[in-house]
């Protein structure tokens, strides 16, 4: 039994960090670690840095621009990201789209779209979610029609998270309305410059500027934009969704929060002594503690496993929905700890370039938003109960 | 990163599963239990042959294993048979016994590992609530022995034990750490009374009486009142043992839990079918994984210093105590009517895992003891 990285694995692991000591703003690290918000150009002058070191998708094959990294490498790589508060590369393009793209794309795709997000030329959103189809994603109703060249788009998405920021979506439409619903899927790329195209913002209740309504009316993409073949779009759908899961079990992000949430129960009082000494808080944080530790470890059994030629299949919901309760679980016990200090609404503390004076404490402002935020946590990516099923399924055999 | 067994583990565990399946089924056990020993003597000595028992110790003291992933190899495949027999009792006295310069030590542990020998081991007393400094137990100097006096609680197979291994009091209050010691007493020693009974998890257990009882100077185990060090490491290997007892058995339930939701009908489909119990049996996998996880972490722990290796012995324990006591009621819950059964051997495996959080310590004293030993880490 050992836990413990190979030594290049190691050797790696310091390469990572020392990079990130000395590329990583502490500001931005600290707005992070406050669960504030970061800019526009501060998400991408971030993502400029990462690609200058060639680190802004790692997990590409080397012939498209990544590093080939292996399963240990890209777990390492997340892991200690979030250990350092530095951002997450937004994911829709990177993470989500160019794995289908590199499976499932053509030439020409792969080559005009993966450079230009690692140039940053484009800022891709995500088309799933529909107002009648979420967590039972093959309902979506959004038609694309062939006219000559080009498709002709009708429908509306939902949920589209940075939709605001975005220049591109991809989306899952309709192409066929015979069959299995699963078979008239297609995956298409669609410019969002364009008439026929709006974004409406969906404030959350965190106050919240973050997810969007995206309207298409009559709205054209070129046949090129077709990801392989018309109608097969499902299976692209799933391979990306899988994609989406291996991350989910969020255990750099709970380990940071958790020490956040440690320092606040040092610095709040109760009986005036710190929190960190009440018995019951105490206790609660014990908990979510020991079940972080054994989450590692089942995280690193999958990696592990997957790391020796295993897909991770059905293990991957296994890891979102414990990873994602034990984050909320953090979430909450954060607000908890302060105690009144959690009522005060100050979004604009939480925006970038905010000179407010906090309410209580100064770290107080951002806690409150990002537990509600983290609600959705067990909702997206397939609820926690589409993950039940998929286990069910999957693995019990039931 | 390394999961896998050594070969050397995978091949005993092989041999000592297929032994139990095959020579020791769960039917066979029940009536033993009722009288002293308990379970059958000649199987034992087979399971010593097997190196079941060698396997617990190092080779320096005439074992052939030792390390914690040993033990725990051994306890998950006696957690998957369900055995009751003195494996704990085994691994704790023998334990120390390792660790002693008594020159009654070496021998009398080679009678353990050829299963020649039952050595109880008797430490809890019935007030100490599994606080392991809290010893009430005296011993005072004697001519040139000591002698004992005091109460010894819930002493697994203390009713089929040669000898025993005791705590007592050397010097110090109630709940000092300095001032323990540790005291081979046989059992046949005059002002030793033990009464025997059996566990809700069909072990045998004893109340164990010490009065006057008189042994020589070389019973001493440790240095005078120094033993709290040894009662703490063998605890540490107790824990790991009981954690992968406990994980033996929640794969047994899973398993049969699993079988009966995806064969037993009602409403003319299998119970399987219904998501209100896919999403329970959901979470109990879940709820598993996480417990074997917290096993591998206090096997990876066992080097590591004091208070890193007892936080990860306090979390593993914590957690199983959880887990087991969960999973228990899950499976009885989504077997029904026959879940309540004696027949049914799920209902042993589900009265196993709840007694488990009942020995060395329940989910409220290690999450307690997690908490303190992190304070003073901090």
């Amino acid at each position: 039994m050992d836990l413990t990285f190979s030594a290049e694995d190691e050797a790696f692991r310091q390469e990572v960090r020392k990079f990130l000591a000395e590329k990583l703003p502490p500001e931005i690290a600290e707005r992070i670690r406050n669960k504030k918000h970061l800019s526009k150009d501060e998400v991408e002058a971030w993502q400029a840095t990462l690609n200058e070191r060639g680190w802004l998708a790692p997990h590409w094959p080397v012939e498209y621009g990544g590093q080939g990294w292996s399963v240990t490498q890209r777990f390492i790589w997340d892991y200690e990201l979030s250990l350092a508060n530095a951002p997450h590369p937004i994911p829709f393009g990177l993470a989500m789209l160019a794995p289908v793209l590199i499976k499932y794309g053509n030439e020409e795709q792969k080559s005009h779209w993966l450079k230009r997000m690692l140039n940053g030329d484009d800022w891709w959103c995500q088309g799933y979610s529909e107002p009648g189809a979420g967590s039972d994603l093959a309902a979506v109703k959004t038609t694309a029609v062939r006219d000559g060249d080009e498709y002709v788009i009708n429908g509306q998405k939902t949920w589209t998270s940075y939709g605001q920021n975005a220049n591109m979506i991809f989306c899952l439409v309709r192409t066929q309305n015979t069959g299995k619903i699963q078979e008239g899927i297609s995956f298409i790329l669609v410019d969002m410059n364009q008439p026929g195209v709006e974004v409406r913002p969906i404030i959350t209740l965190d106050g919240e500027h973050e997810v969007n309504e995206v309207f298409f009316t009559d709205a054209r993409a070129p046949i090129a934009n077709l990801i392989g073949e018309e109608n097969k779009g499902w299976t692209y759908a799933k391979y990306l969704l899988t994609y989406e899961r291996t991350v989910m079990a969020m255990i750099g992000a709970s380990s940071s929060s958790l020490e956040l949430l440690k320092e606040i129960a040092r610095t709040e009082t109760k009986g005036g002594k710190p929190l960190a000494e009440d018995h019951s808080f105490a206790a609660r944080i014990a908990k979510v503690e020991i079940e972080l530790e054994n989450l590692k470890t089942t995280t690193l059994r999958v990696v592990d496993a997957a790391a020796s030629g295993g897909a991770p299949g059905a293990e991957s919901s296994m890891l979102k929905v414990r990873g994602t309760e034990v984050h909320q679980e953090i979430q909450s016990l954060a607000r908890r700890a302060l105690g009144p200090y959690a009522l005060p609404f100050q979004a604009e503390a939480c925006e970038p370039g905010a000179n407010v004076e906090a309410i209580g404490p100064d770290y107080a402002p951002g806690l409150t938003p990002n537990y509600l935020n983290g609600r959705k946590l067990t909702i997206y990516g397939g609820s926690n109960e589409v993950q039940r099923n998929i286990i069910s399924k999957a693995i019990l055999k039931l | 990163m390394d999961f896998k067994p050594t070969s050397d583990q995978q091949m005993l565990s092989d041999s000592l599963s297929r032994f139990i399946a095959k020579r020791y089924p769960l039917e066979s056990r029940g009536k033993l239990a009722d009288t002293a020993p308990g379970y059958s003597v000649e199987i034992w000595k087979q399971i010593a042959e097997l190196g079941a028992l060698g396997a617990l110790f190092d080779p320096e003291v005439g074992g052939y294993g030792g390390t914690a992933g040993d033990i725990a190899t051994v306890f998950e495949d006696i957690g998957k048979g369900a055995v009751a027999a003195p494996f704990l009792a085994s691994l704790l006295s023998g334990s120390v016994l390792a660790a002693s310069q008594s020159k009654l030590a070496q021998p009398l542990l080679d009678a353990i590992i050829a299963g020649e020998a039952i050595v109880a081991f008797a430490h809890e007393e019935p007030k100490s609530r599994f606080e392991l400094s809290r010893v009430e137990t005296k011993a005072t100097k004697s001519g040139a022995g000591w002698s004992l006096s005091g109460a010894k609680a819930v002493v697994s197979h203390g009713d089929a034990a040669d000898h025993f291994v005791i705590s007592a009091r050397t010097s110090g209050a109630s709940a000092d750490e300095q001032g323990i010691s540790l005291f081979l007493v046989p059992a046949s020693a005059a002002g030793l009374s033990v009464n025997g009974y059996v566990g809700i998890d069909g072990a045998r257990a004893a109340e164990v009486t010490l009065k006057d009882v008189v042994v020589d100077g070389d019973h001493l185990l440790c240095v005078e009142g120094g033993g709290f060090d040894i009662l703490e490491k063998v605890t540490g290997l107790g824990i790991v043992a009981l954690c992968a007892d406990g994980v033996g058995a929640l794969e047994v339930v899973k398993e049969m839990t699993g079988e009966y939701l995806r064969t037993r009908k009602q409403f003319g489909q299998t119970i399987g079918s219904f998501q209100a119990l896919q999403h329970r049996m959901a979470t109990v996998l879940i709820e598993i994984e996480q417990a074997r996880s917290a096993l591998i972490n206090a096997i990876a722990a066992m080097d590591e210093p004091r208070l890193v290796r007892e936080r990860a012995i306090s979390a593993a324990k914590y957690t199983l105590g959880r887990v087991g006591s969960l999973v228990a009621e899950e499976a009885i819950q989504m077997h029904g009517g026959i879940g309540m059964t004696w027949e049914l051997p799920l209902s042993h495996y589900a009265k196993r895992l709840i007694i488990l959080d009942h020995i060395m310590g329940d989910v409220d004293h290690h999450l307690e003891r997690y908490v303190a030993l992190g304070r003073t880490a901090a």
